[in-house]
């Protein structure tokens, strides 16, 4: 089901995601979020970024504990924890945050 | 969890023309998640998998070493090469990928990953494991 931001039309998979990774816009992640009930904040985008500069490093994205840890380290240790990020994507950090920031579906995630 | 294995997965393959070497790593990864004790080892034309600047605009299919640099992330920190298999191939540890982790028992220090073996400590190492995947 491909999604419409600004007019343009941009594939997705079957489950939502991005198709074409380099498409990706911060209005597409916000159009994406809104249409599962989700309106984005600073909090959210911390995450996102977060996700997208971890890719462009290691060109995966990463399991659910690898990234509780590494945000954990970067953003601090209250944020770095299964609630604070399950509370902002409740959904499941990975899976949610991953298609907002137009991204794949973390490797090992089903 | 209480049963903790030790998995052991052997590259033994050049990283593109064959999708070996990129599902060995899939697997690796994802069987990180369960938290048993995972080791590689890389042999013969594996050992190219974990070469320094690897470019692959020419071929056209996506490059994913830098995918190995999160092996520490994921708590996949005993990483062996074969001695024999670099010196055959003209190559040093130098060539190599610098893979690191953070030891959480030594206060975060950064620390290698990888450890060149002998033909015969790697047939030693092998011979501890639980499991072993060939790739």
């Amino acid at each position: 089901m491909p999604i419409e931001v600004n007019g343009k039309t941009y594939e997705t998979d079957e489950e939502g995601y991005l198709a074409n990774l380099s498409e990706w816009t911060p209005e597409i992640g916000e159009a994406m979020a809104k249409e599962e009930g989700t309106e984005l904040t600073d909090a959210h985008w911390e995450v996102i970024n977060f996700l997208r500069e971890y890719y462009e490093e290691y060109q995966i994205a990463p399991a659910v504990r690898v990234l509780t840890k590494a945000i954990g380290k970067k953003l601090g240790k209250d944020k770095g924890n299964s609630k604070y990020l399950y509370e902002l994507f409740p959904y499941g950090p990975g899976k949610q945050a991953c298609k907002y920031a137009g991204l794949p579906k973390p490797t090992g995630c089903v | 969890m209480s049963d903790i294995k030790k998995f052991m997965y052997v590259n033994r393959k050049a990283p593109y023309g064959t999708i070996y070497a990129w599902e060995s790593l899939e697997v690796v990864l994802i069987g990180a998640a369960f938290e048993q004790e995972v080791s590689m080892a890389f042999v013969d034309d594996g050992v190219y998998q974990i070469l320094k600047g690897q470019d692959t605009t020419e071929i056209g299919v996506k490059n994913f070493s830098p995918t190995y640099s999160a092996l520490g992330d994921y708590d996949v920190n005993k990483i062996y090469v074969e001695k024999e298999s670099l010196e055959e191939r003209g190559l040093t540890v130098d060539d190599l990928l610098d893979l690191k982790y953070e030891d959480e028992d030594d206060d975060w220090a950064e620390k290698d990953s990888i450890k060149v073996v002998t033909s015969k400590e790697l047939a030693e190492i092998l011979e501890q494991q639980e499991v072993v995947l060939s790739f």
